[in-house]
């Protein structure tokens, strides 16, 4: 029976092909707005670590007191060195390091090859552990490395195709600007979207970091930050590297991994314990202010969702809703005209249910060619975006299998409810009626 | 014509009524806010950042084997490799004037503090803050910056310091809606002010008409148009220019720029993006602003094109549902003229009260986005000239359909019933 609602469906999709055609096309682009901003939405709201993302927290620390705090500016989100090095020193958490972004100029040794600029992090030990890094060869530093302050550095798989041909380059050497480190590890390729460890200096979709190495070789030789330095609540500082670094600047960033609630709550209470004890040294002369935020809390905190992203998306489905409401318009005429046909066929012994059952295969058939046409559009779209949105965010929005299953799937139902009050209308045709007035 | 018999009709189809009207008032919803946003987007594009923004462009370097050090000798050392620089760049053909600089409007990096009256102020409530541009006695002239009180840098006000040296200069030059800030009853020039907490005066020597702090994110919003200039040069391991060219000259000029400087000291890094033009930073900065106004510009049109067509394929169903109707209407006198204005009337009464209820939808969706994106309030003319617009939609949809409508002909109603 199903076939021959299907052929009916069909034949009367054809006899008023401009009404099919506007349906259709009307749900297409409807679905096809919603289905781009949702994949530039799911691109950038991803989860980078989800079986970790639990146990990874940031800290915070008021270093300005609540002055800075005028002008709606929060405490900073990031540490200072000497609150970062206390935490370090500390070590209440099961894994944590002090991140700072940095760039070097790469000098082959080849001579003919040109310097080249590199971008990477200054970490500890536990960053590779702690974030799951992958490698292919060797692996990151130790704790011991990290005391001896040691010259090796871990650098990407994509920095070691261009440098080393893609060879196994642990035990080389690369130097960077004027020292020489040694290769340790080379990672796989790795970079989480968005990079969650350095919201609060990048947007977090940009090309993942050449290289990485020891915090306290990075400071040693006095490398700058090449993230954010935030001095807004500080008065005056003491001139060069030492001054800088005892300064109120902020520009630390420090993760820890805590294992369960009960390690959450110890480490927010030794956080608590901490500014008590600057606060009674003399450093601090404000109530304490402390946070403690994991990964997705971070994430929404440092509004990694760009709000042109949440608001390009709820306008498209905004858009959809006005399409549904026009179909659902559109196939009530189209179902009303066909009111003697019903009174017919409810004549002749079809049962409501074969009403519905007829009409709704009709507008199956039109959600389906919908989503077809949505896919299409689809398409259009995502060779698009990059025009309107970030080219970091837009590149990470791409067809997938997933994605296409969905836009069909949506058109199919969308268009399938929009056509359940059309059909109960038909449904509730009085055939007397019908029959009487032809 | 009475309207009785009309609304006695509609009542007869209510759904479909209900049904255009919801469209018609989603739309207009939906159109608002989105040339709303529109608007506020192109508004941000087009405001001038103060720069003559033509013939300019901006190189970043990096050298290599560069002293990193913070004592003298180092600064000194780096100091005479900007110079170096500089004047190897002045001396180019078509090259009108060249100031080091740390950033420029609309570029995504920036150095930021707050200004005050007082010594050893802290960012509070009374202080201004502000971004703070660092060159020399050219980078009025290269930036093309309009002076309108005090005086320019000379020559012997310029120093040079440590990226990393917190003191301050001694001579400012500031713009006129930061002195309008910090002095809001006197003349700024002549002044002493404190930088950063700094225990230091400055003394301001000049006001600058306009001048944009270089980032074009929300946080930086309400000091927007604050810039202080410092007359010196920053050194560190890498440098940034800003150079003017005579006009017409800057593509030449800027393909010229890495072999220059290459020839100067070989030991520096420049890549792809080290020599940019003001336009590239401009289209960079506000590409997603064009971007957002693009797309929200295709949706409206699309919204539009598919409520019209959704009006046209409704009434076209009524007219051929009241096919009878209209031929005894016309049987019993009425012209085609009086067939066509019911249509009209019809569509203007469904569309007027959508367009109502599209007044409530737009206001209500626009408080949703202010609470949510940092929107501002939508003014009252734009639901006005939505709901004109959606108005006039229906009536040029119903057009159509409602000739249609007035072509039956009397005949119609002497057919079998």
């Amino acid at each position: 029976m199903l076939a021959y609602y299907l052929r009916l469906g069909l034949r009367s999709l054809r006899r008023n092909p401009v009404l099919t055609v506007l349906m259709v096309l009307a749900i297409g682009v409807g679905v096809a707005a919603s289905m781009t901003t949702f994949a530039v939405f799911r691109a950038v709201s991803a989860n980078p670590l989800p079986d970790k993302s639990s146990r990874l927290f940031v800290p915070q620390i008021d270093p300005w007191g609540p002055q800075a705090r005028i002008d709606g500016s929060d405490i900073p989100d990031a540490l200072t060195y000497t609150d970062a090095m206390a935490l370090m020193r500390d070590r209440k958490g099961a894994r944590q390091t002090a991140i700072y972004p940095i760039n070097h100029t790469l000098i082959p040794d080849d001579v003919s090859r040109e310097p080249f600029h590199v971008d990477g992090y200054a970490a500890y030990a536990d960053f590779f552990p702690m974030f799951e890094a992958p490698f292919v060869y060797g692996s990151g530093w130790d704790h011991a490395q990290d005391d001896a302050h040691a010259a090796v550095v871990v650098i990407s798989s994509q920095l070691n195709q261009q440098v080393f041909g893609g060879a196994n380059s642990v035990g080389r050497s690369l130097r960077l600007d004027d020292h020489d480190y040694r290769i340790v590890g080379v990672m796989a390729d790795w970079n989480p979207r968005p990079r969650f460890y350095d919201v609060n200096n990048d947007d977090g979709f940009s090309d993942p970091p050449d290289f990485i190495l020891p915090f306290t070789h990075a400071v040693d030789t006095h490398t700058d930050t090449s993230g954010n330095d935030l001095c807004r609540g500080t008065t005056g500082r003491d001139p060069g590297w030492d001054g800088w670094l005892r300064s109120g600047c902020a520009w630390v960033s420090f993760w820890v991994e805590l294992p369960d609630s009960t390690a959450v709550q110890a480490y927010r209470g030794y956080l608590q314990g901490y500014v008590a004890e600057q606060n009674r040294a003399g450093r601090f002369h404000w109530p304490a202010k402390t946070a403690l935020f994991d990964l997705t809390q971070w994430l929404q905190q440092e509004k990694v969702v760009p709000p042109a992203t949440r608001m390009s998306l709820l306008l498209s489905l905004g858009f959809f809703l006005v399409c549904l409401v026009n179909t659902v318009g559109l196939l009530l005429a189209k179902f009303m005209r066909r009111a003697g046909e019903i009174g017919v066929r409810r004549a002749l012994g079809a049962s409501r249910r074969e009403i519905w059952l007829q009409f709704l295969a009709e507008a199956a058939m039109v959600g389906v060619a919908g989503g077809v046409a949505g896919l299409l559009f689809t398409g259009i779209g995502m060779l698009s975006i990059g025009l309107v949105f970030d080219p970091d965010i837009a590149r990470l929005a791409h067809m997938s299998v997933s994605l296409m299953g969905l836009t069909l799937l949506c058109a199919l139902v969308a268009t399938v409810a929009a056509a359940f009050y059309p059909t109960w209308r038909a449904a509730h045709v009085q055939p007397a009626w019908q029959l009487k007035s032809n | 014509m009475t309207l009785h018999p009309m609304i006695a009709a509609l009542r007869k189809h209510k759904a479909g009524v209900v049904l255009i009207a919801l469209q018609i008032a989603l739309t207009l919803a939906i159109v608002c806010n989105a040339v709303f946003i529109i608007y506020a987007r192109v508004q941000n594009v087009q405001r001038p950042t103060g720069l003559d923004e033509s013939n300019l462009f901006m190189i970043t370097q990096q050298w290599v084997g560069a002293p990193n050090g913070d004592d003298p000798a180092s600064i000194q050392k780096l100091d005479a490799m900007m110079n170096e620089d500089i004047s190897a760049l002045r001396s180019m053909p078509d090259v009108e004037s060249v100031t080091p600089i740390n950033s420029l409007p609309l570029f995504p990096s920036s150095w930021n503090g707050a200004m005050s009256l007082k010594p050893g102020a802290e960012l509070r409530a009374g202080n201004a803050r502000t971004t703070y541009y660092f060159g020399d006695e050219n980078l009025m002239k290269t930036l093309g910056l309009h002076l309108i009180a005090g005086r320019n840098f000379t020559a012997a006000d310029v120093t040079n310091k440590g990226f990393r040296d917190p003191s301050e200069a001694n001579l400012v030059i500031i713009t006129k809606p930061l002195a309008d800030k910090l002095f809001p009853n006197s003349d700024a020039v002549g002044k002493v002010v404190y930088l950063d907490g700094s225990s230091t005066p400055s003394t301001v020597i000049g006001e600058v008409e306009r001048l944009q702090v270089p980032s074009v994110s929300s946080w930086a919003s309400s000091f927007v148009w604050n810039s202080t200039i410092e007359p010196v040069r920053l050194n560190s391991n890498f440098s940034r220019y800003a150079v003017r060219t005579k006009p017409g000259r800057l593509d030449d000029v800027m393909r010229a720029v890495p072999s220059k400087l290459y020839a100067v000291n070989p030991m520096r890094v420049l890549d792809d993006d080290s020599v940019k033009s003001f336009k590239d930073i401009r289209a960079e900065a506000y590409r997603a602003d064009i971007g957002m106004a693009v797309l929200m510009g295709v949706i409206c049109l699309i919204l539009l094109a598919v409520t019209a067509a959704g009006i046209v394929g409704l009434t076209s169903f009524w007219v051929g549902q009241r096919h009878r109707q209209i031929g005894v209407r016309r049987a019993l006198g009425a012209r085609k003229i009086d067939i066509l204005h019911y249509f009209q009337l019809e569509n203007l009464m469904i569309a007027g009260g959508g367009a109502v209820v599209g007044v409530a939808l737009a206001v209500g969706l626009n408080r949703l986005l202010m609470s949510k994106f940092e929107m501002e309030s939508m003014p009252a003319y734009y639901v006005l000239v939505g709901l004109a617009v959606v108005v006039t939609l229906g009536q040029i949809a119903v057009f159509v359909p409602a000739r249609r409508a007035s072509n039956v002909p009397p005949v119609v109603a002497t057919r079998a019933a």
